[in-house]
């Protein structure tokens, strides 16, 4: 059998991945969406064994809000990341200092 | 070892595995399809855990609506991708201190805890047998019942979200032509076209 410690284990490998891959990956703005993605669905992955191993569906209709949220932020965001393009030819994060103060 | 065993830990490698590609891949593209990957074998052990609807709510919403996305805007933006790629030498010590040190904070967590004595009479919606509802059914019955309302919202959400795209991502071009109904449909014959006798042989 399986234990809970070992689904835990894996969430909390994705979400120190999805971490890491910002911090590497500072430039990129697409692979900083992709990363947070991760770090969502290591979330995802402890609500829903949290609400099996202990009988409750709570965690997974949860789970099913923080798919709709993610996939929310996923289209606004790829959605801004096109109208920079198209305002600076670029998408490197450094360049977004236009609204600097 | 058994089966499932087994199938966990092939689902988890893959899943930990293909994670780390997509914040290591040199090319884009590829960190979308490692992304892919990565959401297929949460999927599968989502099934491992019996969590059934949530497994293939991620396979086809993550796979096949926002990794898509992703790889659309990958491909569709002309971006120089090797110049983001400056300055990884730099950051990668900061970051895999900072990756070691959460992971390790996070298995002190993990090595001491246990569920509390009451948690199990604190259940908001116990799971039922699985000989009386599977789990699409039972998870049906919870949201359509006690979660109705954070389920409307989660919808208005995803209307927000795709007004927000549409009008972000819309732009007006002037430059180009375009076919306007309302003009062609109010163009006058007696205005636009001239009918002119011409006799034979003189040409006008």
């Amino acid at each position: 059998m399986i234990e809970l410690e070992q689904y835990l284990t894996v969430a909390g490998v994705l979400f120190v991945i999805g971490i890491f891959g910002i911090f590497l990956n500072r430039k990129n703005v697409i692979i900083i969406l992709m990363s947070i993605e991760l770090m969502l669905l290591a979330v995802n992955v402890n609500m829903v064994a949290f609400s099996v191993y202990l009988g409750d569906l709570t965690g997974q209709v949860f789970t099913l809000f923080i798919l709709t949220v993610a996939a929310a932020e996923a289209a606004i965001g790829l959605a801004i990341l096109v109208c920079f393009f198209r305002n600076r030819g670029t998408i490197s994060v450094e360049d977004v200092n236009v609204m600097k103060g | 070892m058994t089966i499932t065993l087994f199938a966990f830990y092939v689902f988890a490698t893959l899943a930990v595995g293909a994670g780390l590609l997509v914040v290591v891949a040199r090319n884009p593209v590829h960190s979308v399809l490692w992304l892919i990957l990565t959401f297929f074998s949460v999927a599968g052990l989502f099934v491992l855990m019996g969590a059934e609807y949530i497994a293939m709510l991620l396979a086809i919403v993550y796979v096949g609506a926002v990794a898509v996305l992703f790889l659309f805007v990958v491909m569709m933006l002309d971006v120089d991708f090797s110049e983001l790629r400056g300055s990884i030498a730099n950051y990668f010590p900061m970051g895999a201190l900072i990756g070691v040190i959460l992971l390790m904070e996070l298995g002190l967590v993990y090595g001491h805890w246990n569920f509390s004595e009451a948690a199990q009479a604190l259940r908001q919606s116990p799971t039922p047998d699985l000989v009386q509802a599977h789990n699409t059914l039972a998870l049906g019955q919870v949201i359509y019942t006690d979660y109705i309302y954070l389920f409307q919202t989660s919808g208005l959400i995803l209307l927000v979200a795709m007004i927000g795209a549409i009008v972000l991502t819309m732009r007006h071009r002037p430059d180009i032509k375009r076919q306007s109904v309302i003009a062609q449909m109010h163009r006058d014959p007696a205005k636009t076209m001239e009918l002119k006798d011409i006799k034979p042989g003189q040409g006008l």
